[in-house]
């Protein structure tokens, strides 16, 4: 695949950024004005997770039409497969000191874990897991409904309420997870202690790799005949039909592809965040993530991970600065978008090809101008 | 049955909420041959259209498609896949993607995603898709978006899409709507070329149109063949006078 220059720039402001952030934090002293402190880089590291779930949102709604407001429900399972990795870990240093049973279990009187919690003691099991859950829960989602031929608002809606039964069900003590209190007090993840500046470092490291991954993913996705035909399933469905193509299956690769992306995301938010409950299951997150993805550009990669980050700083500051704002000034960001900035922030910078539709349209226009003053 | 057909519509009857669409309608085409379609709005024969393409399922009647294929029990992807193409009387083409992209994609040949995923533009699709491109006389516009295409010109787009599918059967539904007569003129030549090779049923409204096609011409009336045969006899048909200027 050829990188174009906008490829090369997103992927050296994704790495180079992540670097320069390390070696600012890691290498230079702590009293000196250009040391980056450690906060700054696990806040970074969160924007690097919610930028994975804009990628997977911007997926299968910019390229392939779904308005999904359910997403977050596959960045939490795929953080809940690494949250059972991290409680195990913890092992015997627990408040009960149990050396297999996680403090909650211990907490609510369960004496044996539960067989779904087989296994979630290895790394490369929860690695597994995390790929595995959102990505089946998907599947058999996205066949019944992609199937039943269920699109628009209608699916909109059924992605909301899937993420709403999930919180509903973590929220249960006996389902095994940590009930409303979710998990925490992570001690380390593969050995490496995770209050030690050099682990969140890595770990912002690593996520931001992966985001370069599942951008160049995503880019060759959509780029191939698979990504062309998904647009022409988002504009125009019945016409794939007669063509012989089966929409259905068209987005069920992606939807699929999707979660995963999402669920990696959730796994790599997880420890850098040091808990999960069911509150990210919450249907307003997967709302701001479509915001995200809007104020970024929708149906361009590199608007979706500008918007996660973008947004979540704006958030980051207007949450301590004016708690009670922030909520009016998200819904009040996402109405300018839609009625000004239909192509997102990204249009403001890529001139070429922001307003083809648009050029065109007024191309025709002043041709049958001209037609007209020639006749 | 001796006589080798195409298509062969019997008893067809289709209806929504009590109105009948099509009521037990018979039709035959015989390989190779073109057909026009003629009739008042409400006549059925969208509905005709969405029968054979797998859109609507009647309720009674035969619906064949060469010697053997029951079309009632597949769906549209399926029967497009057997060779029957359709356009739509707007032209839909793929707006964001360019106009070879376009063809490229209606190119007979795997439709599975997973095909899609890894496929590579071979040496015979850019050959296919230069000639069609010539066909329907787009060539300067190849690499331009579809959306700034002039309406004439997304029409030829979309058979040129239709043609990219090498069907057996093509249902075309009033393809000069909107068309200058320069426009039209070049659509009833570009119709008689791809019959060589294709059967089609054209629906149309312009008479004019018809006549310079020189086909069998068959007139639907509330969801029934009024009458079949040339154009001149189907203007000197009493009933069709009728149903047309009203009694």
């Amino acid at each position: 695949m050829r990188l174009d220059g906008g490829a090369i720039a997103t992927l050296a402001c994704l790495l180079g950024g992540a670097a320069l952030l390390a070696i600012f934090n890691l290498a230079i002293a702590a009293g000196s004005a250009l040391h980056v402190p450690s906060f700054v880089v696990s806040i970074v590291g969160k924007y690097l997770c919610y930028a994975i779930l804009a990628l997977a949102v911007d997926l299968v709604w910019g390229y392939a039409g779904i308005l999904t407001l359910g997403h977050a429900a596959f960045f939490a399972l795929g953080g809940y497969a690494m949250g059972m990795y991290l409680m195990r870990e913890i092992g015997a240093r627990g408040v009960y000191a149990n050396p297999t049973l996680p403090d909650f279990m211990v907490f609510i009187g369960w004496n044996k874990l539960p067989w779904y919690w087989y296994g979630s003691e290895h790394f490369l099991f929860a690695l597994i897991l995390v790929v595995l859950v959102p990505g089946i829960l998907a599947f058999v989602f996205g066949w019944f409904a992609f199937r039943s031929r269920v699109s628009g608002v209608y699916l909109s809606i059924i992605t909301q309420a899937l993420t709403y039964a999930l919180m509903l069900a973590f929220f249960r003590n006996d389902m095994g997870f940590g009930g409303n209190n979710g998990m925490t007090d992570f001690k380390d993840i593969i050995g490496f202690p995770l209050d030690k500046e050099t682990t969140s470092v890595g770990l912002m490291l690593a996520t931001a790799v992966i985001l370069s991954l599942a951008y160049l993913l995503a880019r060759a996705t959509t780029r191939s005949r698979f990504g062309k035909v998904l647009i022409a399933v988002r504009d125009a469905e019945p016409r794939t039909r007669f063509l012989g193509y089966r929409p259905e299956s068209y987005k069920l690769v992606v939807w699929t592809l999707s979660a995963v992306i999402a669920g990696i995301g959730g796994a790599l938010y997880v420890p850098q965040v040091g808990i999960i409950n069911p509150s990210e299951f919450a249907p307003a997150n997967s709302i701001e993530a479509v915001i995200w993805v809007a104020v970024g550009g929708r149906g361009t990669l590199s608007g979706a991970i500008l918007g996660a980050v973008l947004v979540n700083l704006g958030k980051t500051w207007l949450t301590s600065a004016l708690p009670d704002v922030w909520l009016f000034a998200i819904g009040g960001l996402f109405i300018l978008v839609t009625l000004f900035l239909p192509r997102g922030l990204i249009g403001l910078f890529s001139g070429r090809g922001s307003t083809t539709a648009e050029r065109g349209r007024q191309s025709a226009a002043s041709e049958a101008v001209m037609r007209e003053a020639a006749e | 049955m001796a006589e080798p057909t195409l298509l062969y519509l019997d008893g067809v009857t289709v209806s929504f909420d009590g109105f009948k669409a099509l009521d037990a309608l018979s039709l035959v085409l015989e390989p190779g041959e073109m057909r026009a379609v003629i009739g008042p709005n409400g006549a059925g024969k969208t509905t005709m259209m969405d029968v054979i393409t797998g859109k609507t399922r009647p309720e009674e009647g035969h619906v064949v498609f060469g010697s053997d294929i029951d079309l009632r029990k597949l769906d549209e992807p399926a029967i497009a896949r057997l060779g029957i193409g359709r356009k739509f009387q707007r032209p839909t083409v793929f707006e964001p993607l360019s106009v070879r992209d376009n063809l490229l994609l209606a190119l007979a040949g795997d439709r599975g995603p997973r095909f899609a995923l890894w496929a590579r533009e071979t040496a015979h699709e850019r050959m296919r898709i230069d000639d069609l491109l010539e066909t329907i006389r787009l060539t300067d516009e190849r690499d331009r978006r579809a959306a700034n295409l002039s309406h004439g010109q997304k029409q030829w787009l979309e058979i040129g899409m239709l043609l990219a599918q090498d069907p057996k059967l093509l249902l075309v539904d009033e393809p000069v709507a909107g068309m200058t007569d320069a426009e039209t003129e070049a659509t009833a030549e570009l119709l008689r070329k791809i019959n060589q090779k294709s059967s089609i049923v054209v629906v149309e409204h312009d008479m004019a149109f018809v006549r310079a096609l020189g086909v069998k011409v068959t007139v639907l009336h509330e969801g029934k063949v009024l009458a079949e045969g040339s154009i001149d006899t189907i203007q000197n048909n009493p009933r069709v006078v009728e149903v047309y200027l009203g009694r």
